[in-house]
């Protein structure tokens, strides 16, 4: 059924069709609107989940962790700070294959403070050993979520999975959104599963101490794991289109018009405003990442060999490296390609700024030739 | 499993405080339990991978978050309608006490059914005994050296009890490892409650007080008897000292021999006898009282 609604709200309706039982909720912008609207439904009866209004964001994550290892599907949401706090508990639980979904609706870092998007928030946990998608609109963050279950509880990935959303561009817009059928839902998602859990007759330690040869090896086996997960996440949504009719690329990527000498790589909500820009030209095409992590190092290299030149525009800076993050992946991507386009960067949309099609312009027409180079948009002198 | 559901064999040191505590836990809950740990000396010398000294389900996530995470385990049984498994989510002293702060006074102000049980060595000793807010007036810890100048920690106490029954919680306790049959009983009475509950224990440290390893036992009593830790419940709001002497033994009783307090003068010893009569005074004052 097609509704007209707000992203955030997109994201609640997404996550009461998976039957999450327990809910470690924290307000913070821009993501509040969906515990808000997961509150609404919890109190009116329509979710039946217990909705832990908890006292701080470590305690949301720290509170999903317990009820995950119990048994129980669970959700969060945060931003910016919260998920900046959350960061210990982040690797706690990826460290020990909890399958948690969280959405990240994205936001600057402090300081100076600033609550509108970018993505410092997210890329600052790159490493965290989360997967990581980052959607383009309201109803890819709905299908995200119901596929994001599907991949975390799946056993040859068992891992947390996190869907970034861009902060306001998505989560304050009203769009029209495909909802499903509980039905079709609850037949693509089977009930809860967590391989370990706390169960008093078949007790188990989880989050031991280990000494440094178990602790490099346990590190170890999760660092092989999960570049295997790349090959769940695009079945997840294989399936997933075949089910709903709706797909995003390869569910790792998505190429647009992407034969042509020049290509834009970036992701989230910006691949919209790149695919409106890529229809006014005829020399420029996207790669979207919606993969974030694992890096999806194979089709990047795939899609970007041969061009003449790459601009990875991208929300975020990777502080000492001279660069954003995103451009770093994709270099690294590029680096046994043998006929390596020149790459450049395009580093904007920081803390709200905005990147429009004209911006967008600017960047590739300075930078055709370039290489190595960073177009800062909106900057003044 | 045959015999305690903890373990022999874990890493504590001989004549640990805590791990006598988490025996007795055990012996009180039964099988039956789920436990949330926090990061500290029983988490790390109970389960070094692969062993594991507990014989119950056992999660441990970081410092101070023990307490969240058995609201969580609370939550997820309570929506699976397992009214049976008890939770008890365990932190040391700092881990409750001060990382933990937060997310202790969440989980009690929020209701969930999770006993809480604070083990109190009165220092971070897991990581070479530094002062935390529980270590008590004058005690010497590695960041808090009795000096020339100032004469180790300066402060008191935190109320943990107190600021816990202050959460209206049905239930808060003090118990001590030299008094195991009232801490079990305690336990016991507090699982059978529906809600938050906060046991509050006290654990003497080898390393950590510089005590001979045969003396755990031995200075507990000796705290319960010169009124340095009093054992007392709060049942719905209203106190009851379980434990009264009729006159308290003189706290140097409890302090010589610690290595901690060595360095006390007669004029620092007489200071914490004078504050141990005035706190002792109060509490008996408020014995069978509705206090909140």
């Amino acid at each position: 059924m097609k509704k007209i609604i707000e992203g955030s709200h997109a994201v609640a309706e997404a996550v009461k069709m998976c039957r999450p039982q327990v809910l470690g909720m924290y307000p913070i912008t821009p993501s509040t609107h969906i515990p808000e609207k997961l509150a609404e439904m919890v109190d009116n009866g329509e979710l039946d989940a217990s909705m832990i209004r908890v006292e701080a964001e470590f305690s949301a994550i720290s509170s999903i962790v317990g009820a995950a290892a119990a048994g129980s599907r669970t959700f969060t949401a945060t931003s910016s700070q919260g998920l900046a706090l959350m960061h210990e508990v982040l690797y706690a639980a990826s460290g020990m294959r909890l399958p948690l979904v969280m959405v990240i609706a994205n936001r600057a870092l402090s300081a100076p403070i600033n609550i509108w998007n970018d993505w410092q928030d997210t890329i600052s946990e790159r490493e965290n050993g989360w997967i990581h998608i980052f959607v383009e609109s309201s109803q890819e963050a709905l299908d995200s979520v119901i596929q994001a279950y599907k991949i975390a509880e799946d056993d040859r990935v068992s891992n947390p999975v996190a869907v970034s959303m861009d902060g306001f561009y998505l989560t304050h817009v009203y769009e029209p959104v495909d909802i499903p059928d509980q039905k079709e839902v609850d037949e693509f998602l089977p009930p809860y599963h967590y391989k370990y859990k706390l169960d008093p007759s078949k007790p188990r330690t989880l989050g031991t101490f280990a000494y440094p040869v178990p602790y490099a090896e346990i590190r170890k086996r999760n660092f092989n794991d999960f570049h295997t997960f790349g090959k769940v996440v695009k079945e997840v949504h294989d399936e997933y289109a075949n089910k709903f009719g709706r797909k995003y690329g390869n569910g790792i990527i998505e190429e647009y018009k992407n034969d042509r000498p020049y290509t834009i790589v970036t992701m989230g909500s910006l691949a919209g405003t790149v695919k409106e820009f890529v229809d006014s030209r005829d020399d420029v095409g996207l790669v979207k990442i919606r993969m974030y992590r694992p890096f999806p190092k194979e089709e990047i290299r795939k899609a970007l060999e041969g061009k003449e030149m790459v601009l990875a525009v991208e929300k975020d800076v990777a502080m000492g490296s001279n660069s954003g993050a995103l451009y770093l992946d994709i270099k690294d991507a590029l680096y046994e390609v043998s006929d390596k386009p020149r790459l450049n960067n395009g580093i904007g949309g920081i803390g709200g700024t905005d990147i429009t099609r004209d911006d967008l312009g600017d960047a590739v027409d300075k930078l055709k030739g370039e290489n190595g180079e960073i177009f800062w948009f909106k900057m003044r002198g | 499993m045959k015999g305690d559901l903890f373990a022999p064999g874990h890493r504590a040191c001989a004549g640990c405080g805590p791990a006598i505590a988490m025996r007795h836990i055990l012996r009180a809950s039964g099988p039956d339990t789920i436990i949330a740990h926090a990061t500290g000396c029983m988490e790390v010398t109970t389960t070094p991978y692969p062993e594991t000294a507990w014989g119950v389900p056992w999660i441990h996530v970081t410092f101070e978050n023990a307490a969240s995470v058995a609201s969580g385990i609370a939550e997820a049984l309570k929506m699976q309608k397992n009214t049976h498994t008890n939770v008890i989510a365990i932190g040391g002293d700092g881990g409750s006490a001060d990382i933990g702060f937060g997310a202790v006074s969440g989980m009690l102000e929020r209701g969930h059914n999770v006993l809480y049980i604070v083990y109190d060595n009165e220092s971070y000793a897991n990581t070479g005994v530094q002062r935390s807010g529980l270590t008590p007036m004058f005690a010497s810890t590695t960041t808090t050296p009795a000096g020339k100048v100032i004469p180790g920690k300066m402060q008191r106490k935190k109320d943990i009890p107190m600021i816990a029954a202050a959460h209206h919680i049905p239930y808060v306790a003090t118990a001590s490892v030299a008094f195991i049959e009232d801490f079990e009983n305690k336990i016991k009475k507090a699982l059978k409650l529906k809600g938050p509950k906060l046991i509050h224990i006290h654990t003497p440290c080898v390393p950590g007080w510089g005590i001979p390893e045969n003396k755990t036992i031995y200075y507990a009593k000796k705290a319960v008897e010169t009124g340095m830790w009093v054992l007392y419940e709060i049942e719905d709001g209203k106190l009851k000292i379980n434990i009264k002497p009729e006159k308290l033994a003189p706290v140097n009783e409890y302090l010589d021999g610690q290595k901690r307090f060595k360095h006390l003068t007669p004029d620092l010893m007489e200071k914490i006898q004078e504050h141990v009569n005035e706190e002792y005074k109060k509490l008996v004052a408020l014995d069978g009282m509705q206090i909140f």
